[in-house]
């Protein structure tokens, strides 16, 4: 493998038109801040030939046109752009929060999850509403945001088996994360809730509710107030 | 403004572009035609801009009705295509009267064909493509494959008809083949000598679950070296991931974004478009080649597009 690295970063190549830029290999505050920055350098000076960014925990993922660029010259380009990350100020995210129906038919494996953690139904989701999680990346779909870190008594494996579709809306958690579907997709995370909000539209604005960087907040609803929030 | 009156959708059919990189940030894929070159190819015949949109068939084509009359071309796979009962050939523009039905069948090589208009399939963009993303619903019409009784619209274009095909011997360099180039994936270490050996030695055979977000293989059971876990990360299109079960899959033009996975190679550029002309029970092989080699391959590739003699008048 040619892996390069300076500063704790680390350049692979992913295919032969995308490179993967790695800051360290940890989920951390650190690796979190300077995907952000780059992400955002990148999306204020585009790099002629670069098609597309994915972000994720600690790598981002340049895609480019092969025609136009290969892997060293644009590692070139990077590592002068990754020299300013230090420098650069960025503002704290934004402070949302995502009201959530606990239990019952939203949230068919929250017993389950009280079972395996020797918790409560109700501790289960005072737990997962005490917390501000970080919005680490928007990734699998459009509008799913990572989010973490769960507190350490909710961790709990994904199903052994993935559901084939979970409705729009459904939080779920997966290890130490936990996250909204915004489509009704297959998933293997344990669903304990959901939201009414959409959290993509694309005739909205800002089509995903969440960005990387924000901070959020989980609060616990009724059916009653599901219903009227849903009917909008 | 001219329409198409689809009769029979086939078994799954959209309307497709060539997708709309650049919205990794908010989760969004690239989607777009799974066999880019044959809709390339198709726009280039009814005297289109290479990226117009188009309807894309799988494995078991549609019946389409022209109440206006069009100018279409098929490419891509045989779908055994009749125009009102006349076949029709592949890689050719056509001329269709007011009235006529452009019937197709099942395929005969191939999972995909493309029915491409002059003047494009028209409809309100979704982050700048009209490409369809079925998992979640957007862009494409209505963001769902075509059913019986929708109505299209077609894009205005006062061109004349002329008679345009792909020369053969040229489109000997896109056809289908075993052999898929690759190269290795970012994780290619995380697999044992053995696994890298049984993964470019085996035959791999397209599962049927395959679809637009990812073909599935059944083949040599791929292990990892030890068990510690990915940390989740961009994934690029025709990665090869491992999951637990041993089982590769080749992440395609409607993937997640990101993933969990090891990938243990990657389909080279100038191959993606033969990964969407797989069927399922296909059988196929991996070779691996340098990046420097995969970059080459599609310069050529591209420098054969652009040439002159691709389409003949």
């Amino acid at each position: 493998m040619q892996t390069a690295q300076t500063d704790g970063v680390e350049f692979q190549p992913a295919s032969d038109q995308s490179l993967l830029i790695y800051f360290g290999h940890q989920i951390t505050p650190d690796a979190h801040q300077r995907v952000r920055k780059l992400l955002r350098l990148l999306e204020q000076k585009p790099i002629a030939g670069v098609r597309n960014l994915n972000p994720a925990y600690c790598s981002i993922l340049v895609s480019f046109d092969v025609v136009r660029l290969n892997h060293a010259r644009l590692e070139e380009i990077l590592r002068g752009y990754i020299q300013r990350l230090d420098a650069m100020r960025i503002p704290n995210g934004r402070e949302l929060e995502i009201p959530t129906c606990y239990g019952a038919e939203f949230g068919p494996d929250l017993n389950e999850i009280a079972r395996l953690q020797a918790l409560t139904p109700a501790q289960v989701i005072e737990y997962h509403a005490s917390v501000t999680y970080t919005v680490y990346f928007l990734g699998f779909v459009p509008g799913f945001a990572y989010l973490g870190e769960l507190p350490d008594a909710l961790a709990t494996p994904r199903l052994d088996s993935p559901r084939r579709s979970t409705p729009p809306g459904s939080v779920g958690i997966a290890g130490n994360q936990t996250g909204v579907y915004p489509f009704s997709t297959p998933g293997g995370w344990r669903l304990i809730g959901r939201t009414p909000i959409a959290m993509f539209r694309p005739d909205r604005k800002a089509m995903s509710f969440l960005v990387i960087g924000d901070r959020v907040r989980f609060t616990p609803i009724s059916a009653a107030q599901f219903a009227a929030l849903e009917r909008g | 403004m001219k329409t198409i009156h689809v009769q029979a959708p086939g078994l799954l059919t959209t309307v497709q572009d060539l997708g709309r990189p650049g919205f990794g940030p908010i989760g969004v894929s690239p989607s777009g035609a799974a066999d880019p070159i044959s809709l390339r190819l198709g726009n280039r015949l009814v005297g289109n801009e290479e990226s117009a949109a188009a309807l894309e068939m799988t494995l078991l084509g549609g019946t389409f009705v022209f109440p206006q009359g069009a100018i279409l071309a098929l490419t891509g796979s045989d779908f055994d295509a009749a125009l009102n009962d006349v076949r029709v050939n592949l890689g050719a523009s056509l001329y269709v009267r007011p009235g006529q039905t452009l019937r197709l069948g099942s395929t005969s090589s191939g999972a995909r064909c493309y029915v491409c208009v002059q003047g494009g399939i028209a409809l309100k963009p979704f982050l700048g493509s009209a490409s369809t993303h079925i998992l979640s619903g957007l862009g494409g019409f209505d963001g769902r494959p075509l059913r019986k009784d929708d109505v299209l619209h077609i894009g205005r274009a006062s061109k004349r008809f002329r008679k345009r095909t792909i020369a053969q011997q040229a489109l000997e360099n896109f056809s289908r083949r075993k052999v898929l180039r690759v190269t290795p994936g970012p994780q290619a270490d995380w697999f044992s000598e053995s696994s890298l050996g049984a993964f470019y030695a085996g035959t791999h055979r397209v599962a049927e679950q395959s679809n637009r977000m990812g073909v599935r293989l059944e083949g040599p059971a791929i292990s990892r070296r030890g068990a510690s876990d990915m940390i989740t990360e961009g994934v690029s299109l025709g990665a090869i991931q491992v999951p637990a079960g041993g089982s590769p899959i080749i992440l395609f033009v409607e993937q997640q974004t990101t993933g969990g996975y090891p990938k243990i190679a990657n389909v080279i550029s100038a191959d993606l478009h033969r990964v969407g002309q797989l069927r399922p029970r296909d059988e196929l092989r991996f070779e691996q080649v340098t990046f420097d080699q995969a970059r080459a391959l599609l310069v050529e590739q591209e420098k054969l597009l652009a040439s002159r003699g691709l389409i003949l008048e």
